[in-house]
């Protein structure tokens, strides 16, 4: 995963409560079988007309946004399904960050598995950028994780919260399961100790249930 | 000790490491996997050179994509004929046990879990769909994750999380006739709003939540994530113990006696402190419909489409009003008078035994209304199918016009062949009625099983309490 430490990028805004991940990745491209490639797919439905010809009133596809790799959100970005095809796709179309007032759950997670900085800030700091963006053509924003701090060329100055165990992963890109495997022997500790608790979680004879298929 | 909350208990039992300021690292006791979000998973397992550490606490299914017709014909979507091989290859490889699209035990993964005793009382359970809140019902701690922490279960057996907070949901005095558990947890989201559980495990409680089946309380726990909850849960008593006892992957004679025993201790202390409460009066409560484009966006059946002028949040009525857009509908239209293309029984949330009982009980010796494009039944697994054929329910249906149809996710989340058509309109047991989740342009209103039976008769809504049924609670 690539490491996140300070990114400043174009702004686009996505001036929507609720954008939910069926959104971002519907039903049909959960199909592929790659972490790759779904850039081309982010926001579909709203983002296409039939036959994948670019719908030139939504929001990404004006010219002015071309390129941008910051996204401005509002409440409850990346609702709905699990889907981590959504973070994917955020990530292949060129976002690196995210600055929304709040996340849900298991997309705010998702996020920092793929290295995207999910940032959250106030809603009245949020109408603040949305306002800079629409005013301001161009408008960029530099995103510091390691200062947690979001800046741009007006004076703006905004210091945001994050856990510090996630910022330090995304700073480093450190690998989930590396981290976690540093303590295999306690894993192992921890199997041991229930094996005589049957009814936690029991070894099963899958093999008696084989007839049952 | 202090008093603790259920969750509190199951989250204790289960940490391997915790160290402040990291997330804790708790094991994980069922694994469920489906063909939709693990080919990745399995992929990145083999770059990096690792294996399935617990491939006898791994169950794989094929759900999202399979057809619901005819399953000996070939596989003509490409696309999901690749998930399912690779499913089939990394299964084998791993020696994790498959119910493929053939096994008499297969079905919806949030269905033939409990069906089959694999998710129990007191664990955790984890799988890459976020239904997986569905197993809560039996007492368990149960969440979707996505497809990087399949990868990392698959080789640790093991999720780094964050302790989530508590809240509270209770439903008090005894469920009134004609509502379900659906309309029940339709309400709660509608009361909270879909991000209302944001950080939180339900606990529901109460005497409505007590007088549920265990089927009612898998729909309820099944919608938590709709409510922005990571999950739900009902503490497990003597109706959860009789549900499990002689299913296939439960402890059998003295070990079930064991198991139970400790069960037991799966409740909330007195005294424990919850982070949050809400609270409903079943009393109060109705069959409801969703009007708009989350679930959060719902009212009674005797209500009205709402006019976004009424919400005072400017926020809110921006998306009342993009939602109204896309869902064809106008203020003030009684929820009544609106029709419906295609009907959907089925999904995770409402397609077990007692929901098609239900829905047969509404229908048995009518019809269809001949305005209607299409109605389906989609049981929720093999198991159900034969069950309820057992029980004649199959003709029933189909005398009535329905089709009948084989388990999987089907018009849920319209993977396969089973979608609306765009513009097309709905009355749906499923779970989310989002933009296009029913394929593009459809317009998808979330009900009970009883409510969708009800509708296809008339081709519009309808309030069941009015159709004086016997035996239908």
């Amino acid at each position: 995963m690539e490491p996140f430490t300070k990114h400043t990028g174009l702004v686009a805004p996505m001036d929507r409560v609720n954008v939910d991940t069926d959104q971002m990745v519907p039903k049909q491209f959960l199909k592929l079988q790659t972490r790759k490639g779904y850039g081309r797919i982010l926001f579909y439905d709203w983002r296409y007309h039939d036959g994948e010809k670019p719908n030139a009133e939504f929001v990404l596809n004006h010219p002015r946004y071309a390129g941008a790799s910051v996204l401005l959100a509002r409440a409850n970005f990346g609702c709905g399904s699990s889907r981590e095809h959504a973070p994917w796709a955020i990530l292949d179309y060129g976002f690196r960050a995210i600055l929304a007032p709040s996340y849900a759950d298991i997309f705010y997670n998702n996020c920092f598995k793929n290295g995207i900085l999910p940032v959250m800030l106030t809603n009245e700091q949020m109408d603040e950028l949305f306002r800079r963006v629409e005013d301001k053509e161009g408008y960029r924003l530099t995103v510091d994780l390691a200062n947690q701090v979001v800046t741009d060329d007006f004076g703006l100055n905004f210091a945001f919260d994050i856990d510090s165990f996630r910022r330090e992963c995304l700073l480093n890109g450190w690998d989930d399961i590396g981290l976690t495997l540093r303590h295999q022997h306690k894993i192992a500790s921890f199997e041991e100790a229930k094996v005589h608790a049957p009814h936690m979680h029991v070894a099963v004879d899958v093999k008696h249930h084989h007839e049952q298929n | 000790m202090a008093p603790r909350t259920l969750f509190e208990k199951i989250w204790e039992a289960h940490l391997v490491h915790e160290e402040p300021g990291q997330p804790s690292i708790i094991y994980i006791d069922r694994h469920l996997v489906h063909e939709g979000t693990s080919p990745q998973a399995f992929a990145g397992l083999k770059a990096a050179g690792r294996t399935v550490r617990r491939p006898d606490l791994t169950f794989a299914v094929m759900d999202h994509s399979v057809s619901t017709k005819n399953r000996l014909l070939p596989v003509v979507d490409d696309d999901a004929r690749g998930q399912f091989d690779a499913l089939e290859r990394n299964c084998a490889e791993f020696g994790v046990h498959l119910f493929d699209m053939h096994s008499k035990n297969q079905g919806i993964v949030h269905v033939i879990g409990p069906e089959l005793g694999i998710t129990q009382p007191g664990q955790t359970i984890v799988c890459g769909d976020s239904h997986t809140s569905t197993h809560g019902a039996l007492g368990a701690l149960a969440f979707g994750i996505g497809t990087s922490e399949i990868e990392h279960v698959l080789a640790t057996q093991c999720l780094s999380q964050f302790k989530s907070k508590t809240m509270k949901v209770e439903i008090r005095g005894p469920r009134p006739a004609g509502v379900m558990a659906k309309d029940i947890i339709l309400a709660v989201i509608g009361k909270i709003g879909i991000a209302g559980g944001t950080g939180y495990v339900f606990e529901y409680v109460g005497e409505a939540v007590r007088g549920l089946s265990m089927e009612g309380r898998m729909t309820m726990c099944n919608m938590s994530i709709e409510g922005g909850a990571r999950a739900g849960m009902v503490a497990p008593d003597e109706t959860t113990f009789a549900y499990l006892e002689g299913r296939p992957f439960v402890p059998h004679g003295k070990d079930f006696q064991v198991a139970v025993d400790y069960w037991k201790t799966l409740a909330t202390d007195h005294g424990a402190k919850y982070d949050n409460t809400i609270t409903l009066e079943a009393a109060e409560l109705a069959p409801m419909v969703t009007w708009g484009t989350n679930p959060g966006m719902v009212t009674r059946v005797t209500g009205s489409v709402p006019d976004p002028n009424s919400f005072s949040d400017p926020v809110d009525r921006k998306a009342a009003e993009r939602a109204l857009e896309y869902m064809a509908l106008r203020p003030g239209t009684p929820i009544e008078d609106i029709s419906i293309d295609r009907v959907f029984i089925g999904s995770c949330t409402n397609s077990r035994i007692e929901d098609l009982r239900a829905a047969s009980k509404v229908v048995a010796g009518k019809h269809v209304a001949k305005s209607l494009k299409q109605a389906l039944v989609v049981p929720g697994s093999r198991r159900v199918k034969a069950e309820a054929e057992k029980e004649g329910l199959d003709a029933i249906f189909r005398d009535a016009g329905f089709e009948w149809r084989d388990a999987g996710c089907s018009m849920c989340i319209a993977m396969n062949d089973d979608v609306l058509l765009p513009g097309e309109r709905s009355a749906s047991t499923s779970n989310r009625n989002f933009e296009g989740r029913q394929g593009k342009g459809s317009r998808t209103h979330l009900v009970s099983p009883v409510m969708a039976a009800a509708a296809a008769l008339e081709g519009h809504f309808v309030d069941v309490r009015k159709l004086n049924l016997q035996g239908v609670e």
